[in-house]
């Protein structure tokens, strides 16, 4: 085997008094890989992590670790660490207590504690906070301290619940940068759970794409934007036009009452399909350009650029565009077949 | 808007029966009177210094000292069962811990002492076993028992709002960090559970230590506490003065306890328990 598989979950399931969180999740993690378990709230990726960590136990299934079965392991004998959504930190303890913590229960030699906490603050650009209380720390702060607190014990496995949750915008895109750049140099697998699609976009190797306790999509972040398997991984990850449409046969879809010729095959004949097209890759052209004809309803200023909505052909269209077309513009829609993603129906569970 | 005047009753309330007491107590306890007159002393300070008195100071304060620490043990597991998650019925049980509060202090020191009696249910049941009865009623661990009895639910409250009050996840990440249950105990939960041990100990050891009733009931006036002796002073040898110079030693005694308790506290408020 080439690859190495540091943690296995084999159909794993987990319900709570009768309520499913988790349903049949079969999922590897590699070595030194960046994973992300992205999905919305009660999809079962915090479950997940609780469950590798060993704060849960699967109602059936086997979590392996090194190939190792786990599932009775409490979290103290686990070589993962922890960093918490709410951070977690001791409040009787300083910032150099904190994270001696770990060390000192393994009863390490106070000089080699002393080199590892004073070499993991300096990592996680704290150094000189040593003495610091947590209640004085800013959450940037804390969420280092947090960080160095679960790194410092060198785990083969870093686990990480939402941890930039409660910083704000760019405070959360310089540490995603910064651990990123941390699990580069560190060579440590980081488990990442997260609700924010740009922040799984950026930072993992693998995202595994989550809903209602069961895995929709694992791949690259390149994989999962741009073949996104279902519309619910379509619309999750990034804004998307989705619309009803019908496969009338290979390479060619009709939708909004036209056809269009595509690139996906393997449909049967006349199979009712989802249709997903990003806002990005419709293109606003001269109305008598396009047999898609369509009149600007609104028009946002985003920054790098402009989100209109436009009604044609009985669907609201969502298009971004670095061009505008200003509101009450008669205006043609023009979609490449390379844009159009055509997805099997979900059925209806 | 200002509601100031809101608190007005209660200050007057404070001036009338608290602040102007003390005063009185105060007053009494620095003077005496003679034929002459009135004149400031210190002559009862100095009679309470006598081996006799405080041989009641002292056994006040080990009477007191001795329930706290069972208080402490007994209460402390007590209140972690309470703050437990895996107990379904904690309100029953909460419950079931509070109702005896409800009932008279006079009336549940009585019972006591139908139990405790030479003819008394203890004693009836070790008879019928065909043991000998037991002198227990009118000592000391009786008096020990009766305030244990009465001041645990000051213990136990405080303890447990603490405990329940600790947040799961700093359990979860001293164990993610390796600590095994005994671990997290030691070095998480007890420290955070310190400002509800100071405030128990202080709730159980104040009114332990100046109690009058237990030490009379189940003591049978052969345990003299410091509160005995006040009560004596006023009721029974009607010397005020006297009286009243105990009381201030009393004050004395406990606003020193509460700062010693409240420093060790705010010690720990820094983290520097280890």
């Amino acid at each position: 085997m080439q690859e190495e598989h540091i943690i296995n979950l084999v159909n794993v399931s987990k319900d709570y008094n009768g309520t499913e969180a988790l349903n049949n999740i079969n999922l590897y993690i590699r070595k030194n890989e960046f994973l992300t378990l992205l999905g919305p709230s009660g999809c079962g990726k915090t479950t997940t992590l609780r469950i590798i960590g060993g704060f849960e136990e699967p109602s059936t299934g086997d979590v392996l670790f090194n190939g190792v079965r786990i599932n009775d392991l409490p979290p103290y004998k686990r070589k993962v660490n922890t960093v918490f959504q709410k951070y977690a930190l001791f409040p009787h303890m300083n910032v150099y207590e904190n994270v001696a913590f770990g060390l000192k229960i393994k009863k390490m030699d106070k000089k080699v504690i002393d080199q590892k906490v004073r070499n993991i603050l300096a990592l996680v650009n704290l150094a000189g906070y040593e003495k610091r209380d947590i209640d004085s720390l800013s959450g940037g702060q804390q969420q280092r301290v947090a960080i160095a607190r679960a790194l410092v014990n060198e785990p083969e496995v870093l686990l990480l619940d939402e941890p930039l949750g409660a910083l704000d915008l760019k405070l959360r895109q310089e540490m995603q940068i910064e651990l990123k750049n941390m699990q580069k140099r560190l060579g440590i697998t980081f488990v990442y759970v997260t609700h924010d699609q740009e922040e799984a976009l950026s930072m993992s190797d693998t995202i595994v794409v989550m809903k209602e306790g069961t895995i929709q999509q694992i791949g690259t972040p390149i994989d999962i934007y741009n073949e996104p398997k279902n519309a619910f991984v379509a619309d999750f990850i990034g804004e998307s036009n989705i619309i009803d449409g019908i496969m009338l046969r290979d390479y060619l879809v009709k939708f909004a009452g036209l056809e269009f010729e595509c690139v996906d095959r393997g449909f049967a004949a006349d199979e009712p399909v989802d249709v997903v097209i990003r806002p990005e890759d419709i293109q606003v052209v001269r109305e008598a350009d396009s047999p898609l004809k369509g009149e600007v309803k609104a028009v946002t200023f985003k920054g790098v650029h402009y989100e209109m909505l436009i009604d044609g052909n009985a669907i609201r269209w969502k298009i971004q565009s670095t061009v505008m077309a200003p509101t009450g513009a008669k205006v043609g829609l023009k979609i490449v077949p390379d844009a159009i993603h055509i997805m099997k129906k979900v059925t209806a569970q | 808007m200002k509601k100031n005047w809101l608190s007005y009753p209660y200050l007057v309330w404070m001036l009338l029966f608290i602040f102007l007491p003390l005063l009185l107590v105060l007053y009494y306890s620095v003077t005496v009177r003679t034929e002459e007159g009135i004149r400031f002393t210190t002559e009862h300070f100095r009679r309470f210094l006598e081996p006799i008195y405080l041989r009641v100071l002292l056994r006040s304060l080990k009477l007191a000292f001795i329930s706290t620490v069972l208080c402490l043990l007994l209460g402390y597991p007590m209140a972690m069962i309470l703050a437990g998650n895996h107990f379904k019925q904690k309100n029953i049980m909460v419950f079931l811990f509070v109702v005896p509060m409800w009932m008279n202090f006079l009336l549940r020191t009585y019972a006591w002492m139908t139990l405790l009696e030479k003819k008394g249910l203890i004693n009836t049941f070790l008879s019928w076993l065909g043991l000998s009865p037991l002198n227990l009623l009118y000592t000391e661990e009786a008096v020990v028992l009766g305030m244990v009895y009465n001041f645990l639910p000051f213990m136990v409250l405080p303890i447990y709002s603490v405990l329940s009050k600790i947040d799961k996840n700093l359990i979860e990440a001293a164990e993610d960090l390796g600590a095994d249950s005994f671990t997290v105990f030691r070095k998480v939960i007890f420290p955070l559970s310190l400002p509800g041990v100071v405030s128990g100990i202080t709730m159980v050891f104040m009114p332990a230590v100046t109690t009058f009733v237990i030490s009379r009931l189940l003591g049978g006036g052969q345990f003299t506490l410091i509160g005995n002796l006040i009560e004596q002073q006023f009721l029974v040898v009607g010397d005020w003065n006297f009286g009243s110079a105990i009381s201030m030693v009393m004050i004395l005694v406990i606003l020193l306890s509460i700062a010693v308790m409240s420093r060790y506290e705010k010690e720990n408020e820094g983290g520097g328990l280890l």
